[in-house]
């Protein structure tokens, strides 16, 4: 156990004020449970057996078991979420909050990025092999929801030995989970951060959804979800994918990068990509298609359309006592601030300790991972005060 | 704002002096949190504040306490009755456009409401408008007419005859001129005060 849970980064010294230090190289690793007929109960009343979770930790735990943060990731994310996969250039998708210095602090923290069920990245998914049949489910992977993803998550941490998280955090569909855990285990969450996300999808976020999906299930190269002998649906994921990117940003940060600039400097007059943006979206559906299985894009954009805890679902009977953070932001208009201020209004109407910011961005969704200097400020300070309150056993809100 | 030697603002002393161990304080406007912050470390109470400005918010997450960002009169709406022991309006009462809904709100989600507020008819106020012919400029009225954010002009007099028209009662009242405090005659003499209310009357 201790060995499973020791990772690569070795160095516990603080970083000095303002500088940050890089975890280095990371390895995903797995978790397999649920073997029939101990299978996974899901909220559609079906079961999901064997379930594998594919997680990263970064910094140690400590001998209490008290500073694990659970890190969550959105829709197309995985479970790398800071340092480096060896041979590769780029770092996790939240490599400029976790590490040593960092917001989470894993000079400090435990951090655990947990993969979700129904993805593609070394979690149990469409494109994971049926052991009813040895091929992939394809479209007869159970519908999985929310909660289900959590559900196989506690089942990790309970694998880690952990009783209670010091903190849930994420943005987009990770802020969601976050929000499940809450609902799901609030015993077991002593503060959560939801950022850039909602109780429930409105009917337009649902209609991004829908068309995403529509596109994919539109390729002929779909066949039923059963494609993964002859290819997947490239041109229908691709075109989900441009969908998506465009409500990721806005007007305002469109026109700062594209504006109407021209690819070759003239029109084409023809139906290549004459504009910058057009390029921009084609190359990003593109480099999706290479990384993502279409099946779960459908899986997933559906578990987020059921997501609902709205109507005093998030915070259900006795009083809780973990704290919040709930960050939105100015720009984001896929997951508008008024999402973030009714999550707020449930936690005054139950009296549960919060803090809210909208922060100021121009980067419309997208600002959860780059919009950084007011996420590091709050995060950080949030979490220490989360940390110290509960080193010294003050159980308490304030 | 005068800071008094141990480092507290002379509005923030009376009002913690006001404030027992461990009650449940909301400050509506509650900026870098410098009241709530003292609050939270020596009376132990359980504090909530409210503001709009990012960087306040900042400062105060800095500080350790929880902060919700909204304006201060929507601030209020979901809290049930009785969430708070005090609900402090300090020093944003002038900037209120609804001030009727605010205390009657504030008197709902706090026992007891604590409003400190500039006052309009200090003498030198007087003096600025009666000789000077000018839109008055004191210590605790720093803003030109052009600038200032308030909207609400309004003496310790004036205060008084509100809170007895809409069945507020005063449990406390205190005077500041700077770091001193005002007995005799504070509609002439104080530039700010600070009121206790609640909606029952105080036995005295």
């Amino acid at each position: 156990m201790e060995a499973l849970l020791k990772t690569e980064t070795e160095s516990t010294e603080t970083a000095p004020e303002g500088c940050t230090r890089s975890l280095g190289i990371v390895e995903t690793q797995y978790y397999t449970f649920a073997e029939p007929p101990e299978a996974l109960k899901l909220e559609s009343g079906e079961t999901l057996g064997p379930v594998t979770l594919a997680y990263e930790t970064y910094g140690t735990l400590s001998r209490e078991r008290s500073n694990a943060i659970l890190v969550l990731h959105a829709l197309s994310g995985d479970a790398h979420a800071a340092g480096f996969h060896r041979g590769e250039e780029a770092p996790g998708w939240w490599d400029a909050m976790i590490g040593p210095g960092k917001p989470f602090d894993t000079d400090r923290y435990f951090v655990i990025c947990s993969n979700v069920i129904g993805g593609c990245m070394g979690s149990t998914g469409p494109s994971s092999l049926d052991p009813r049949t040895g091929k992939p489910y394809g479209a007869e992977f159970p519908f999985i929801t929310i909660a289900d993803m959590v559900h196989a998550q506690r089942h990790l941490i309970d694998f880690l030995g952990i009783e209670r998280l010091l903190c849930v955090a994420g943005g987009s569909m990770g802020g969601m989970q976050a929000l499940q855990w809450v609902a799901s285990y609030p015993e077991r969450v002593r503060s959560a951060i939801p950022v850039a996300t909602a109780l429930k999808h409105s009917p337009q976020q649902i209609a991004f959804n829908e068309v995403g999906r529509q596109s994919i299930m539109a390729d002929p190269a779909w066949r039923e979800g059963n494609y993964y002998e002859t290819g997947q649906p490239e041109r229908g994921l691709s075109v989900a994918r441009m969908i998506g990117h465009i409500t990721f940003m806005s007007d305002r940060s469109m026109e700062a990068k594209f504006s109407r600039k021209l690819k070759k400097g003239k029109l084409n007059f023809n139906f290549d990509a004459d504009f910058e943006v057009e390029g921009y979206l084609r190359y990003r559906g593109a480099n999706f298609v290479k990384r993502f299985d279409a099946n779960s894009y459908l899986y997933i954009t559906k578990a987020m359309d059921y997501f609902d805890l709205s109507g005093g679902k998030l915070i259900n009977g006795r009083a809780v006592d973990t704290r919040f953070l709930v960050i939105s932001f100015q720009s984001d208009w896929l997951y508008p601030a008024y999402q973030s201020q009714e999550i707020v209004r449930q936690l005054k109407l139950k009296q549960v300790d919060a803090t809210y910011c909208e922060l100021k961005s121009t980067y419309g969704h997208d600002a959860f991972l780059v919009e950084l200097e007011g996420q590091t400020t709050l995060i950080h300070h949030f979490l220490e005060k989360t940390y110290l309150g509960e080193r010294n056993g003050n159980g308490n809100h304030r | 704002m005068e800071i008094i030697d141990n480092g507290i603002r002379p509005d923030h002393q009376v009002i913690f002096d006001m404030i027992e161990p461990g009650a449940r304080v909301l400050d509506l406007g509650c900026g870098t949190g410098d009241l709530l912050h003292l609050l939270a470390g020596a009376k132990d109470a359980r504090v909530q504040g409210i503001e709009l400005d990012e960087k306040a918010i900042y400062e105060c997450v800095k500080k350790g306490l929880s902060v919700c960002q909204s304006d201060i009169e929507s601030g209020l709406a979901e809290y049930p009755d009785g969430s708070f022991d005090y609900v402090v309006l300090n020093q944003s009462l002038q900037e209120i456009k609804k001030v009727s809904f605010l205390l009657r709100e504030a008197l709902r989600v706090g026992e007891k409401v604590i409003v400190g507020f500039p006052n309009f008819a200090h003498i030198d106020a007087r003096f600025c408008l009666f000789f000077g012919g000018k839109a008055p400029m004191t210590p605790s009225l720093p803003n030109r007419w052009h600038d200032t954010p308030n909207v609400r002009f309004l003496s310790i007099a004036d205060f008084r005859s509100f809170c007895a028209e809409k069945g507020f009662a005063v449990e406390k009242a205190c005077f500041l001129n700077g770091r001193k405090t005002i007995t005799f005659w504070p509609n002439l003499r104080a530039l700010n005060s600070i009121f206790l209310l609640s909606l029952t009357k105080a036995l005295s």
